[in-house]
């Protein structure tokens, strides 16, 4: 698998040469192969919004280097608006940044500024907006009439429909209901299926994230501590905790019961799973006909 | 954005922060007014080094203050050049139009040692009051006003308010324009049209939020019952102490200062 974006030794100080001097990211270093639909989790202060922001050159690594394709993003500067598109990323509450007369205006407005025009445009815009299932009569209504759910979607289309090779969502389900949340989840998974576009999910449900990642990011304190796939990443529960992490209430079931000798699998993930796993002991057990 | 030192409070135990702020507001006007009355060098030494006694007495850095002298150098060397060429009297040199005299270089110098310490005033009240303290005191003070049915508590209200949103929106531009710019927005670069063009994404969404703040901090208000400043207590009473009326004294000797060294000696402008 090539490998789409790389972190050598990043590091990212806030206030550097004052008395208030932090260390929010400190010599992280890793590889991203294109296509993979990765989780980042880490307590709240973990460095982990710091680290997205200086994926696509919002921020500036105070050492170290971003590679996308190989090629450090700030080897020229200037050009560092073409990163921009390339790592299209959605900050949290991302409703709060529509500002156009229509929806339809304000999801094209970063297609625009990278260049579409015309059909490509109209298609870009189209494609975005079946991605976040938003209705097509909705994108002449202005964003600010629209549900709390529907400006959501609005906005995380106005970063697909720049097509970019990677998309960062931070934390795009927070404050949407249960609903809400599983909707969005798995249209996130359609687009990453459809296009084969890397992803990197962060966010505070572990749930969410044992369903959907091949691979997750632990920070902690700057730190990146652990980088695995997903099952490995969740089968060890108790470092998870000394970080201030959980794993998904299946998983920490499915463990209880098999430290009570019940034969388990080890790294469950969802409840489907679990499921699967549970049938044929209680078929043997005979209390199922 | 988040580098604006506007109003900025550091916290202390000087005796500067510990006067009453309704004493540090009247002693503030009093002395602004006294620098403007400095009209031989004498008297105006009395006032520079009675600020720099105040500076040296809050406690806060020097650093500090240098940097809030940093925003108006500008202005300070625009008025002083300015007052500069424009003295009265026997030229000392002159080139063309340009003549410096006795009286230009008197006036330069009186005028950018009382900016200097009108800022430096302001700022050292900013820094060691905070704005609850600040704006307590002001409606206090205004509170006669409202003989004439003035608006006292409503003005000291929103003045607090405003001043407890500034952080607030300053972090909110700054978050709004990173997620414009992730969208490829371009505020750097074209010309002065484009660069206004360029404000648009960030001040729409900017006023949009400001407003549904402004209506949550009203409904939390009128869920808690506020209903204007009638039969309102107050968490943190204000007292007038010895150390104020001593502060009181030292204002009073320096006015006095002032007025006999402009008596005295010969006016420089």
């Amino acid at each position: 698998m090539s490998c789409v974006l790389e972190l050598k030794n990043l590091s990212y100080v806030y206030g550097k040469g004052t008395p208030f001097e932090k260390r929010a990211v400190n010599r992280v270093s890793l590889q991203i192969h294109r296509g993979e639909l990765i989780g980042v989790i880490g307590h709240t202060g973990s460095g982990k919004s710091t680290m997205m922001q200086m994926l696509n050159g919002l921020m500036r690594p105070t050492e170290g280097q971003v590679l996308l394709d190989g090629k450090d993003i700030w080897a020229e500067p200037k050009k560092i608006r073409e990163v921009r598109f390339k790592v299209g990323m959605v900050f949290q509450y991302p409703e709060y940044q529509l500002f156009e007369e229509t929806v339809r205006k304000d999801i094209a407005f970063g297609a625009k500024n990278r260049g579409l025009e015309g059909a490509a445009l109209e298609q870009a815009i189209r494609d975005a907006a079946d991605f976040t299932g938003l209705k097509p009569e909705l994108l002449e209504k202005s964003p600010f009439e629209l549900s709390g759910g529907e400006k959501r979607r609005a906005a995380i289309a106005g970063v697909i429909a720049m097509n970019p090779e990677v998309l960062v969502l931070d934390e795009p389900t927070a404050g949407l209901d249960p609903m809400g949340r599983e909707v969005l989840l798995s249209q996130i998974t359609r687009y990453h299926q459809e296009r084969q576009n890397t992803v990197l999910l962060v966010t505070h449900s572990m749930e969410d994230i044992a369903r959907v990642a091949d691979r997750i990011i632990v920070m902690h304190k700057g730190n990146l501590v652990l980088f695995e796939p997903t099952r490995t990443v969740f089968s060890q529960g108790d470092r998870l905790k000394q970080w201030g992490l959980s794993v998904p209430q299946i998983t920490a079931i499915m463990q209880d019961l098999r430290r009570r000798g019940l034969d388990v699998p080890d790294g469950v993930l969802t409840v489907d799973e679990a499921f699967r796993a549970l049938l044929p002991l209680l078929k043997k057990e005979g209390k199922l006909w | 954005m988040r580098d604006v030192a506007f109003g900025q409070y550091f916290p202390g135990k000087s005796l500067i922060h510990r006067l009453d702020p309704r004493a540090k507001i009247i002693l503030f006007i009093a002395h602004i007014v006294i620098l403007f009355c400095t009209f031989s060098y004498p008297a105006l030494a009395v006032t520079a080094v009675f600020t720099a006694l105040f500076l040296i007495l809050s406690g806060i850095s020097p650093k500090f203050y240098f940097k809030s002298l940093k925003v108006i150098i500008f202005i300070v060397l625009f008025t002083s050049l300015l007052n500069l060429f424009y003295g009265s009297g026997e030229p000392i040199w002159q080139w063309w139009i340009f003549k410096i005299t006795l009286n230009g270089i008197n006036r330069a110098v009186f005028v950018t040692t009382r900016i200097i310490c009108l800022i430096l005033a302001s700022s050292c009240l900013t820094f060691t009051t905070s704005p609850t303290e600040l704006t307590d005191a002001i409606e206090r003070l205004m509170k006669p006003l409202r003989v004439i049915h003035f608006p006292v508590h409503e003005i000291a209200m929103m003045m607090s308010l405003a001043l407890r949103f500034v952080p607030t929106l300053l972090e909110e531009t700054d978050k709004i324009m990173q997620a414009q710019k992730a969208r490829g927005a371009d505020m750097e670069s074209g010309n002065l049209v484009k660069r206004v063009k360029a404000l648009v994404p960030i001040l729409i969404p900017l006023f949009v939020s400001a407003f549904r703040r402004a209506y949550d901090v009203a409904t939390a208000m009128e869920c808690r019952c506020y209903r204007g400043g009638a039969g309102r207590t107050r968490m943190k009473q204000i007292h007038m102490a010895r150390r104020d009326a001593a502060a009181f004294v030292v204002m009073a000797l320096v006015i006095g200062g002032v007025i006999v060294c402009n008596i005295l000696f010969k006016a420089a402008i």
